[in-house]
């Protein structure tokens, strides 16, 4: 059963008229009438974690913003940039008003005055879409002032990136809002303080896939929604499946499914038949990589589960490869994004992306030796942890797991 | 050329001023409406985004040259994006724009001798199951072969033939 792509199920749930027909804004309709705490505790209860890649419990990130401020705001991530991430986009194109829903009852959790939607700038028709379905809420009396009659007020706005992986990353976000370079910023204060969020005022920042979960919990419960899943992982996620299997693409199943569910029963399996899987990255370039094993292959998809095989799930963009991939190109590959989009603000994540770059070109050129493999190891090493944000280590991972996993696709290189 | 003062523009820049808390922020949407008058964040384009924000031009310019969708020079008038990140590189996306490149005789970055055409790679556009893919003047184009992409550079040209 599809929570988060529902238009699968639904033809034109995109149209309010349908979405409303199929329970849309009784979620809202059912937060309005209970207490702003009453709703930060279902969303608690309901074990629910954030689906842009770092799985913090959404509730406990509500109940983080101090009441008795004045000004709140809540400012919903879609700049979806990471490699390989394709879900976000699908949600907003085909349920564009369950994002919408659950990002109003969110605002009326924290109270916030105001719900601004960061958008990746390549999603301007998105945000066109969503600014149509935004009026069409005001005609409704779902946005702008006294909602429903409940007395309470919310606008929502849509903002468009303009080509910035960095401003995923929430202090970036806020910055880039503020019309400031896309940098991350010093914290504490953290953006759910006073003085840490959008115009220093306490702001909860969520991804799309996180919000549009929010509308299920209010109408079927929290209960419900940790029957799906696992223990430490609610709900169902969405897998992004790209590289080689027969049929990439979005697949919504529950946490706690396997990876070899995902990759037979649902992508139909390697891309060539005489070509077995070798490695994938199971959060895009962010993550570490892992070889494509039975181990692997049986291993639960949940933030538990794959902690124990030395990777994490994230935001679930599943890239695979097969044996004709030479990791060393993948390293690469992933560093090359890294490089291009280091905000420049840190020295270990500037410098570093740039002579990893070099010093793995010049590997795959031939000309590398074994101690330049060592070599990029150790800048790798050093600049894991050493940065205002998580840029750092994403940048380290493809060097360190690629190397320490497959040794002998940097042997070749360096041998010949 | 203007956007301040330009009826073609008004309405918008009066709705991003009034949704944010700050001019400031305000600073990219200008710069897009900037890019849409003059076809690049042209200095022009800068003075006038920084004159209705009270800022200075320098500071605006800070903004556009740190984004990769606002272009600091001006551009071919289809503006091809292929995306050669790692998942679309699997599906031999790398070997598709080092094609297109062929095709129409340019270099990395380049524009096509008469104007029509520039061709760059850029990181991931969120549509790696579509691959290769790439975005002209920020629309998608999906799921392409050296095939498809013959017909479209085809109507691309005689579009803009058609309208010269």
């Amino acid at each position: 059963m599809h929570i988060l792509l529902r238009g699968r199920d639904t033809p034109n749930i995109k149209q309010l008229d349908v979405y409303e027909a199929h329970d849309g804004f009784a979620g809202l309709r059912g937060a309005l009438a209970m207490t702003p705490a009453e709703v930060i505790d279902v969303v608690k209860a309901s074990g629910l974690r954030g689906r842009g890649g770092a799985g913090f419990p959404t509730g406990v990130k509500w109940s983080f913003i101090p009441q008795h401020e004045p000004i709140k705001y809540v400012t919903v991530n879609a700049d979806e940039s990471e490699t390989g991430t394709f879900k976000d986009r699908e949600i907003m194109e085909e349920n564009p008003y369950q994002l919408l829903e659950g990002s109003l009852i969110c605002a009326y959790a924290i109270q916030a005055k105001a719900v601004y939607i960061y958008l990746r700038g390549e999603f301007w028709d998105i945000g066109d879409q969503l600014d149509d379905c935004i009026e069409a809420l005001r005609a409704k009396g779902l946005v702008g002032e006294n909602i429903l009659g409940s007395g309470y007020d919310c606008e929502v706005y849509t903002h468009l990136g303009a080509g910035a992986y960095i401003c995923g990353e929430e202090s970036a976000l806020l910055n880039s809002l503020e019309g400031y370079l896309g940098q991350p910023r010093v914290r504490p204060p953290f953006p759910a303080q006073k003085g840490g969020g959008l115009y220093k005022e306490a702001t909860v920042v969520n991804n799309v896939e996180t919000l549009a979960n929010v509308p299920f919990i209010m109408t079927q419960g929290a209960a419900a929604f940790k029957a799906i899943g696992t223990e430490q992982s609610a709900g169902n996620k969405i897998y992004c499946v790209s590289g080689h299997v027969k049929k990439p693409g979005n697949y919504e199943l529950p946490m706690g499914s396997t990876f070899r569910e995902l990759l037979y029963d649902h992508a139909g399996g390697p891309l060539h038949d005489d070509r077995p899987f070798k490695a994938m990255l199971p959060s895009g370039g962010s993550g570490p990589i892992v070889p494509l094993t039975d181990e692997v292959l049986d291993t639960r998809m949940s933030y538990e589960d794959c902690a124990s095989i030395g990777t994490i799930i994230g935001s679930a963009s599943i890239i695979i490869m097969d044996e004709s991939v030479d990791m060393t190109w993948v390293a690469s590959k992933v560093t090359k994004f890294f490089k291009h989009e280091s905000c420049g603000k840190c020295t270990p994540c500037r410098e570093g992306t740039y002579w990893l770059d070099k010093v793995i070109d010049r590997i795959l050129d031939g000309r590398g030796t074994a101690d330049d493999v060592k070599r990029i190891a150790d800048v790798a090493e050093n600049m894991a942890g050493t940065t205002l944000c998580a840029l750092g280590d994403f940048a380290a991972n493809p060097i360190i797991h690629t190397i320490r996993h497959f040794p002998d696709d940097f042997a070749q290189h360096v041998q010949a | 050329m203007a956007i301040i003062g330009n009826p073609k523009y008004t309405e918008r820049i009066e709705r991003h001023l009034a949704k944010y808390e700050t001019r400031r922020s305000a600073v990219m949407p200008l710069l897009y409406i900037a890019q849409e008058e003059y076809g690049w964040v042209s200095s022009e384009g800068i003075g006038e985004v920084a004159q209705l924000l009270n800022l200075d031009p320098t500071q605006v310019k800070s903004i556009a040259g740190f984004y990769t969708m606002y272009s600091e020079k001006p551009k071919g008038k289809y503006w091809l994006q292929v995306c050669t990140d790692l998942p679309c590189a699997l599906q031999g996306a790398d070997d598709f724009h080092a094609w297109l490149k062929q095709e129409l005789g340019v270099a990395e970055g380049g524009t096509t001798d008469d104007g029509l055409f520039t061709v760059e790679h850029v990181m991931c556009l969120a549509a790696c199951d579509k691959a290769p893919m790439l975005q002209c003047n920020f629309r998608y184009v999906e799921e392409l072969d050296q095939d498809k992409m013959r017909q479209l550079l085809a109507k691309w040209r005689s579009e803009a033939n058609g309208r010269g």
